[in-house]
């Protein structure tokens, strides 16, 4: 059976945007488990873990040290037992290119940080929602984009 | 070479269903879309040898009512938007008909477990299946919008970038270069 709880994972390299992340979740009202990594390098040793509980919806940081975003996202694409999570790209980065080039190598989300507290709620809350959606009702998730 | 499938999901299922439980040798009916009838009573290791079975193909045993019903009016849902026949009807009263109960008591029902509203999943679907259009057939978005009821294409644009953020060009562009980028890799 489907457990009702979600499922979360975070690589940012930024502790206040940990922090808010976490924040944000604990008031929605989805139950979700949140685990946060520092950078690119801890991420990949986590979900390459055979005991690890994989995550429903990942979020990435793209500038972190050691491994950055784009390149867990392109490891992660190459390994199938990593197939069902969703991926987002969590950045302060708005370039067109950039958004482009993650979608195309398989992000299903990418999120551009947002300056205030309600607005990141907002945002993090329609994303699980809409993952949950893809979760729950057997919706295509090659077809998964979305873009806040 | 390379191909693209679609699928039928319904059909899908009810065939994987069907062959394997004739399999495992049970007498049932089908009833409607995700629900069967078994004719014998079943043992609970049964059911546990039936839930493995169906658990490789994605396919889970819904347990809890509220679970059931939500699933009867998302069965409801896909079926009404996938259909070809032209809707006259409101959704709100086709729904509560079809199952037979109250519309406010159905919209709690499903908000509660789904985290979202029946409008708003039916509109999650009609994206999907527009989704689906664009990148299986030949149709163009008119006539995509024409198909799923849309009063113009200029509303399923708006409710396309309202759901996804980004227009159904932009969707569709990235979905092109991710099959290219694919075929390369392949080669």
């Amino acid at each position: 059976m489907t457990a009702d709880y979600i499922n979360i994972c975070l690589a940012d390299d930024d502790e206040d945007d940990r922090l808010f992340f976490t924040d944000a979740f604990d008031e929605l009202r989805i139950n979700t488990k949140v685990s946060t990594f520092n950078d690119g390098v801890e991420l990949m040793n986590y979900l390459n873990n055979e005991d690890s509980i994989l995550p429903n919806v990942l979020f990435l940081d793209l500038n972190m040290p050691k491994k950055n975003g784009v390149e867990c996202l392109l490891e992660i694409k190459k390994n199938r037992k990593l197939d069902d999570i969703a991926i987002a790209i969590y950045s302060t980065s708005s370039s067109e290119e950039h958004i482009e080039e993650t979608f195309v190598n398989g992000a299903n989300i990418y999120i551009k940080k947002p300056n205030d507290f309600e607005n990141l709620k907002k945002i993090l809350s329609e994303v699980v929602t809409m993952n949950w959606q893809y979760h729950t009702s057997g919706l295509n998730k090659e077809n998964f984009l979305m873009r806040m | 070479m390379k191909i693209y499938l679609k699928f039928d999901y319904a059909q899908l299922t009810k065939k994987i269903v069907h062959e394997k439980l004739s399999e495992l040798g049970f007498k049932f009916n089908i009833i409607g879309f995700g629900e069967f009838n078994f004719l014998e009573k079943v043992p609970s290791d049964k059911i546990e040898e039936i839930t493995r079975t169906f658990s490789e193909y994605g396919i889970g045993i819904v347990e809890n009512q509220k679970s059931v019903l939500v699933q009867k009016i998302k069965d409801t849902i896909v079926e009404m938007v996938h259909t070809d026949k032209p809707f006259n009807i409101k959704s709100s009263v086709y729904i509560a008909e079809k199952l037979n109960l109250s519309y406010p008591y159905l919209s709690n029902v499903f908000s509660e477990v789904t985290y979202t509203s029946i409008e708003n999943f039916i509109i999650i679907q009609k994206i999907e299946l527009a989704k689906q259009l664009m990148i299986n057939t030949s149709f163009n978005l008119t006539e995509i919008s024409i198909q799923l009821n849309y009063s113009s294409v200029a509303h399923l644009s708006t409710q396309f970038k309202h759901m996804t953020g980004m227009t159904p060009s932009a969707f569709h562009k990235i979905i092109n270069k991710r099959r290219e980028l694919s075929n390369k890799n392949n080669n």
